[in-house]
C-alpha cells in the first residue's frame, strides 16, 4: 500500500516535468559525506581524486559530517539511504553503530594489510570499532592570536581561564566534549584523570561550574572553519579548534596563530557506511583510500595523524609550503606527552546526557 | 407549503417543466462543485505536501514505539510483572531480554534504538543496553542465572526504578514529550514533577520567544507608523520613489541581508570601526553587538520592517486628510487631532501589521542562527537542534506542536480580525 | 504634506524632526543592502573598508571575489539548482494558486473561508515545523534529496502568494465580461484564455515573482531535504556564512541584490500597467 503510494507520488512528481534534470546517486557514483573546509579537500586530493582517475567512478561531495549521523538515522529511519560513506567520529560512529544504523564492518576482510603484511587490524594504532575505518587523528587544541597578547602569551589550559592575564574573547566548541576536560584541568584535575572524574556523580557538575567563570566570554562555535577566522579577524583572542584548520591558517594563510598544544584532547576520525550501503564500490573505496601510502598522502595536506602505524614513517613535508609535516603533528611525541587521549567510550555512552545537559546549561 | 409539488400549477416552472426553485438549487449546487473543482488540484496539492507532514509528524510527539519494536519478548515478560511484587523483575525477564539482544540483528531491531529511547528518562540507560548487549552477544554459553549475568553488567539494572519507566516506556502512546517540552517529568512512579532546576529551559524559552516577538513587534510599530504615514501622505511622485527603499529589503534575500549585519556588527566590522573612528569606544574595548540577543533584535526587526509598513500604508492611504483638517478647524490641537481623530483610524493597520510581524518572529529560525550567538536563540533553533544534533525528534515535534498551536491562534484571530485575503503584498 | 506657512515655531521643528526621523529609518532600511556592494569589490579578504578603497586607489578595489564566484564550479551549480528549482516551483505555484483563485472568488464556493486559511498556512507556519515534518515525510515517500521533492515543497510555500495577488486582482475582474463571453457562444476555455487571462495576467506575474523570489531565497526547508544534488545558492550562502564569510559571498550578495532589484522593477511597471489598462489613474 505505501509502496504503491510512493510509486505514483514519485511518478507524478516525476512527470511535473523535469526531464533532463541529471540526477546523482545512481551507478558509478559515490555520495561521500565529510567536513568540508581544508580537510575536505585534503581527502579530495589524497583519496578522492586518484580513485576517480583510477576506477572512473565519480564521487559526489557533501559536506555534512556535523550533522551526520542525523542524516544517516534519519535515511536509514525512512528506508532512502542516499549516503555511500560517511566521515563520522568516533563516538559518534559507536552510537550508529548501537542503533544499527551503520553496515558493521570486517576490518581485515576489507582493508589492505601493510606493505609488510601487518594485517590491518593491528596495523592502525586504535582498537577497532564494529563500525567504524579510523583514518587520522587530529586533535581539538586551543590557539591564539599572538598579536592579541603583547606580553605574556598563553601556553596552558589554565590561562584560558585567567581572564585578567589574558584578556579577550574566547571561543569554544558547542559540545561539551573538549570543553569540560578543560575545565576540569584548570580546576586542578590531573590531564590522565579527567575521564574518572567525569564519571563521578560530582564531575560533570564541578567541570559545569568552572564554565560558568568564563560563559558570559565565550563565542560558541559550531563549524571547524570558524576559529581560525574568529582568530584572524580578532574577534576573539582564544580559541579551541582542530589543529589541522589551524596549521592552515598558520603556515599556508600566515596567519599569527599559535597553536598551545599543553590539553589537547586526541580524537580520531574515520569512515562508516550506513546500513545497506556496504556496495562493491564503496568496498573498493574504502580498501584504496585507507591503505599505508594514502593515509600517508593525506598528511601531505593537512597536519593530522595517519592512523596507521605503517603510515607514519612515510610522513614528508607539506605539498603547498614545503613545510616539515612532522612538528605540526598533534600525534608528535612532544605533543601526545601534554595531551588528553579522548575516550571514545565515555562519549559514546554519556554524550548524549551531557549533551542535553550542556544545551541546557548554555540556554539559560 | 407547495414547493415540493410539481403538480401545482402556482409554482413557477422552467421551459422544461422542472420547478424554479429546484432548477435554481440545482444550478447552484452546479456552480458550487465547479468553484470546489478548481480549488480541489491546490487543496489535494497543499494537504499531501505540507499538512500531512506536519501531521505525520505531531503524531511522533506523542507515540513511543522503539521498546516495544526492539525489545518484544522483554515487553511482553515485563508486562506481567508488577513492582509490588519484587524489586526486581524475574529470571524470565532477563533471558528474554538476552534473547531479544541476541536475535536483534536477525530481525533487524537495534536494541540501541531502544536504549536510545530510555536514555531520555534514564540518563545512561543507552550505555546500560549497549555494554550488556555486546556481553550477551559475545558469551560462548549461556549462564547459569541470566539475571546474576545482566545485572553485573551495569549499575542501572540493580535500580527498581529502570523496570518501572521500562514499563511506561512500553505504553504506545505518551505524553511525556510534551511534559518535557513544558520543563516536567514523570518520576519513577509515573507521577507528573518538575525538570530538576538545571533542565529547566524551554518555559523560559518560550518566553523569551513571546517577549523577543512582542520587543520586535513595537520596534517595527515605532520605526514603521511614522514612516508608513510619511508616504501615504506625500505627492505619489515623491513617495513611490521612497517605497523602493522599503521594497528593496523587502526583495532582496534574507541571507545578503543577515551577511550585511554580520558585515555591520562585528567587532571588526564598519560600525565599530567608525565609533572607533569617531572616538566614542577605544580600540580595545569595542562594544559587541552581534552573536547575541542584539544581533537577533536588530537583524529581525529589519527584516520584518516592511511587513509592518505595507499594511500601515495601505490602511492609511484610505484615510482622507479632510477628518484631521475638520478636527483642526473645529479647534483641535495637532496632538488631539491626531491621538483622536487620525489614530483610531489607523487600529485596523496596526492590528494587521502586528500579528503578522508577531507571528513571523515567534517561528523564525534563520537570523538567530546566524548571528544570535547562544543567547540570542529562539525556540525554533532548539527544534532545529533536536532534530539535527540530539536527534530526540520526539521532542522536537512536541516543541513544534507548541509552537503550532500558537501561530495557529494568532493565525486564528487574524483571519477572523483582518482576512487572509485582506493581506498586502508590496 | 508641505509646511503650512501659518506653522509655528514648534510646528516647525516637528516637521524638521520627524523628517529626519523618517530619514533614520530609511537610512536604517537601505544601508545594510548598500553597504556589501561596495565590499564586495575589495580587492583584500577582509569586510571593512580599507585605506585604499576610501581614498579611491584603483589597488584598493578589485574584481576578484566575482571572479572567484564566477570561476568555481560549486556556486554554478547552485546558480543551476537554484534557478530549475526556482522556475519550476513558480510555474507549479502559479497554475495551481490561479485554479484556485479563481475558484475562491467565485461567489458559489463553498466553505471558503476554511479553504483560504488552509491555502494561506504555509506562508504562516513556522518554517522549522514545514521543514522538520517534510523531512521525514519526504523521506517516507522517496521524495527526499530529489529535484521534485524541494520542488514540490517550494510550490507549496509559493501557492500562498499566487492567492492572495490574483485574488486580489479578481476583486476588481468584471464577472459580467465572463457571462458576455458565454452568451457570445465561447466556451469556458476560450473565455478563460481570450477573457479571463489576459486580465488576470499581470496579478499571475506577480504572483510568481513572489513565488520565485520566495524559491530562490529560501533555505530552512532546503536545508533539510535537499541532497548534495540539488544544493542551491541559498545553502552554499548559509554554509560560508556559518563557516568563513569570505567576501566571495558579498560579491554574490550583490548579484541578488541586483536580481531583487530586476525583479522589483518588473514588478512594479506590472502595477503602473495595471492601473492604467483599469483606468485607475494615479494621483
Amino acid at each position: 500500500m505505501k509502496h504503491t503510494f510512493k510509486k505514483t507520488t514519485v511518478a507524478s512528481a516525476a512527470a511535473v516535468g523535469l526531464m533532463g534534470v541529471p540526477s546523482v546517486g545512481f551507478a558509478d557514483s559515490l555520495t561521500i559525506v565529510s567536513w568540508g573546509g581544508a580537510y575536505e579537500e585534503s581527502q579530495r586530493r589524497a583519496y578522492y581524486e586518484p580513485f576517480m582517475e583510477m576506477t572512473g567512478i565519480d564521487i559526489v561531495q557533501e559536506s555534512r559530517s556535523a550533522e551526520g549521523l542525523a542524516g544517516v538515522r534519519a535515511q536509514v529511519e525512512a528506508g532512502n539511504v542516499t549516503w555511500d560513506i560517511v566521515d563520522m567520529l568516533e563516538p559518534d560512529s559507536m552510537r550508529g553503530c548501537d542503533d544499527g544504523v551503520l553496515e558493521v564492518i570486517d576490518h581485515d576482510e576489507i582493508l589492505k594489510p601493510a606493505p609488510d603484511g601487518t594485517p590491518p587490524t593491528e596495523d592502525f594504532v586504535l582498537p577497532m570499532r564494529d563500525c567504524y575505518i579510523p583514518q587520522i587523528l587530529y586533535s581539538t587544541a586551543l590557539a591564539y592570536n599572538s598579536e592579541a597578547f603583547d606580553g605574556e602569551e598563553p601556553s596552558r589550559v589554565e590561562h584560558v581561564w585567567e581572564m585578567d592575564e589574558f584578556p579577550g574573547r574566547r571561543s569554544l566548541r558547542r559540545v561539551p566534549a573538549g570543553n569540560l576536560e578543560w575545565a576540569l584541568v584548570a580546576d586542578g584535575v590531573p590531564r590522565d584523570e579527567v575521564y574518572d572524574v567525569l564519571m563521578t556523580r560530582d564531575g560533570p557538575e564541578r567541570a559545569f561550574a568552572k564554565l560558568d567563570e568564563i560563559k558570559d566570554d565565550v563565542l560558541w562555535w559550531t563549524e571547524g572553519a570558524q576559529p581560525p577566522q574568529l582568530l584572524a579577524d580578532r574577534e576573539v583572542a582564544i580559541a579551541s579548534g582542530y589543529n589541522g584548520r589551524f596549521f592552515n591558517a598558520q603556515v599556508v594563510e600566515d596567519q599569527p596563530i599559535e597553536i598551545i598544544w599543553h590539553g589537547q584532547v586526541l580524537e580520531s576520525d574515520g569512515w562508516v557506511v550506513p546500513q545497506g550501503k556496504l556496495s562493491e564500490d564503496v568496498r573498493q573505496f574504502l580498501r584504496f583510500a585507507t591503505d599505508t601510502q594514502r593515509l600517508a598522502d593525506q598528511a601531505k595536506y593537512i597536519a593530522y595523524g595517519p592512523a596507521r602505524a605503517s603510515s607514519a614513517a612515510m610522513v614528508g613535508d607539506h605539498a603547498d609550503t614545503g613545510v616539515d609535516m612532522a612538528p605540526h603533528m598533534p600525534t608528535h611525541p612532544d605533543h601526545i606527552e601534554v595531551g588528553i587521549l579522548q575516550d571514545a567510550e565515555f562519549w559514546a555512552d554519556m554524550g548524549d546526557t551531557l549533551e542535553e545537559r550542556f544545551s541546557s546549561w548554555l540556554a539559560r | 407549503m407547495a414547493q415540493s409539488d410539481n403538480a401545482n400549477p402556482e409554482v413557477m416552472t422552467t421551459s422544461d417543466g422542472t420547478p424554479l426553485k429546484e432548477s435554481l438549487r440545482r444550478s447552484m449546487r452546479r456552480n458550487r462543485i465547479k468553484a470546489l473543482l478548481l480549488v480541489a488540484p491546490l487543496g489535494l496539492f497543499i494537504f499531501f505536501s505540507f499538512v500531512m507532514p506536519i501531521l505525520t509528524m505531531m503524531y511522533r510527539s506523542i507515540t513511543n514505539p522503539e521498546i516495544i519494536d526492539h525489545l518484544p519478548r522483554a515487553t511482553a515478560e515485563l508486562r506481567a510483572w508488577t513492582p509490588a511484587e519484587s524489586d526486581l523483575p524475574p529470571e524470565s525477564f532477563f533471558r528474554a531480554i538476552s534473547l531479544d539482544m541476541l536475535t536483534a540483528d536477525e530481525e533487524d531491531r537495534h536494541i540501541g534504538r531502544a536504549g536510545g529511547q530510555l536514555n531520555y528518562e534514564i540518563p545512561g540507560a543507552r550505555s546500560m543496553l549497549g555494554r550488556t548487549g555486546r556481553a550477551v552477544t559475545s558469551l560462548d554459553e549461556p549462564p547459569d542465572s541470566w539475571k546474576d549475568f545482566i545485572l553485573e553488567q551495569h549499575r542501572l539494572w540493580e535500580d527498581p526504578a529502570t523496570y518501572q519507566i521500562m514499563q511506561r516506556q512500553m505504553n504506545p502512546i505518551t505524553a511525556q514529550y510534551y511534559l518535557n517540552a513544558l520543563d516536567f517529568r514523570y518520576d519513577a512512579e509515573g507521577n507528573i514533577e518538575r525538570q530538576p532546576e538545571f533542565q529547566r529551559i524551554y518555559v523560559e524559552l518560550y518566553w523569551r520567544t513571546l517577549w523577543v516577538s512582542a520587543l520586535i513587534t513595537g520596534l517595527t510599530i515605532l520605526l514603521g507608523f511614522p514612516v508608513a504615514y510619511l508616504l501615504a501622505n506625500l505627492p505619489m511622485r515623491i513617495s513611490n520613489l521612497l517605497m523602493i527603499l522599503v521594497l528593496l529589503p523587502f526583495w532582496t534575500s534574507l541571507l545578503v541581508r543577515t551577511s550585511s549585519w554580520i558585515v555591520i556588527l562585528q567587532s571588526q566590522g564598519v560600525l565599530n570601526d567608525i565609533l572607533v573612528l569617531l572616538g566614542v569606544v577605544a580600540d580595545d574595548n569595542r562594544p559587541r553587538m552581534i552573536y547575541n540577543m542584539i544581533g537577533t533584535v536588530v537583524g529581525m526587526t529589519h527584516i520584518l520592517l516592511p511587513f509592518m509598513i505595507l499594511p500601515l500604508y495601505s490602511v492609511m492611504k484610505g484615510i482622507p486628510p479632510s477628518y484631521v483638517r475638520a478636527a483642526r478647524s473645529l479647534g483641535a490641537n495637532p496632538v488631539v487631532a491626531f491621538f483622536r481623530v487620525y489614530l483610531p483610524q489607523t487600529v485596523a493597520g496596526i492590528g494587521a501589521g502586528s500579528i503578522l510581524v508577531f507571528i513571523l518572529s515567534i517561528g523564525y529560525y534563520i537570523t538567530p542562527a546566524l548571528i544570535g550567538g547562544s543567547s540570542g536563540q529562539l525556540i525554533s533553533n532548539f527544534i532545529a537542534y533536536h532534530m539535527q544534533s540530539s536527534l530526540n525528534w520526539s521532542l522536537a515535534a512536541a516543541l513544534g506542536g507548541i509552537l503550532l498551536v500558537a501561530v495557529l491562534i494568532l493565525y486564528y484571530f487574524y483571519n477572523k480580525l483582518i482576512g487572509v485575503d485582506k493581506m498586502k503584498l508590496g | 504634506m508641505a509646511l503650512p506657512a501659518y506653522a509655528g515655531k514648534l510646528e516647525t521643528a516637528w516637521y524638521y524632526g520627524f523628517r529626519f526621523y523618517c530619514g533614520l529609518v530609511f537610512f536604517f532600511l537601505i544601508t545594510p543592502i548598500l553597504v556589501i556592494i561596495p565590499l564586495s569589490f575589495n580587492a583584500q579578504p577582509y569586510f571593512s573598508f580599507t585605506t585604499e578603497m576610501l581614498t579611491l586607489q584603483p589597488e584598493g578595489w578589485s574584481l576578484r571575489w566575482y571572479e572567484d564566484f564566477l570561476t568555481s564550479e560549486r556556486w554554478m551549480q547552485g546558480i543551476r539548482n537554484s534557478f530549475i528549482i526556482a522556475i519550476a516551483a513558480s510555474f507549479l505555484a502559479t497554475s495551481l494558486g490561479t485554479l484556485a483563485a479563481l475558484g475562491l472568488s467565485r461567489a458559489y464556493m463553498p466553505f471558503r473561508n476554511a479553504f483560504m486559511a488552509m491555502l494561506i498556512s504555509p506562508m504562516i507556519v513556522p518554517l522549522i515545523i514545514s521543514a522538520a515534518g517534510m523531512y521525514f515525510f519526504y523521506s517516507d515517500v522517496g521524495l527526499a534529496q530529489t529535484f521534485p521533492g524541494v520542488i514540490l515543497a517550494h510550490t507549496a510555500l509559493g501557492t500562498p502568494f499566487v492567492i492572495i495577488v490574483v485574488t486580489a486582482t479578481l476583486m476588481g475582474f468584471d464577472q459580467s465580461l465572463v457571462r458576455a463571453a458565454a452568451i457570445s457562444g465561447a466556451n469556458p476555455k476560450t473565455t478563460f484564455f481570450k477573457v479571463t487571462m489576459p486580465l488576470i495576467a499581470p496579478g499571475m506575474i506577480s504572483g510568481a515573482l513572489f513565488a520565485f523570489i520566495t524559491s530562490l531565497d529560501e533555505i530552512v526547508i532546503v536545508n533539510f531535504i535537499a541532497g548534495a544534488g540539488q544544493r542551491t545558492v541559498p545553502m552554499r550562502m548559509f554554509a560560508g556564512i556559518r563557516e568563513e564569510i569570505s567576501p566571495t559571498i558579498l560579491a554574490v550578495a550583490t548579484i541578488l541584490v541586483t536580481i531583487s532589484v530586476i525583479l522589483l522593477t518588473t514588478l512594479e511597471m506590472i502595477r503602473r500597467r495595471n492601473e492604467r489598462i483599469r483606468g485607475i489613474v494615479p494621483q
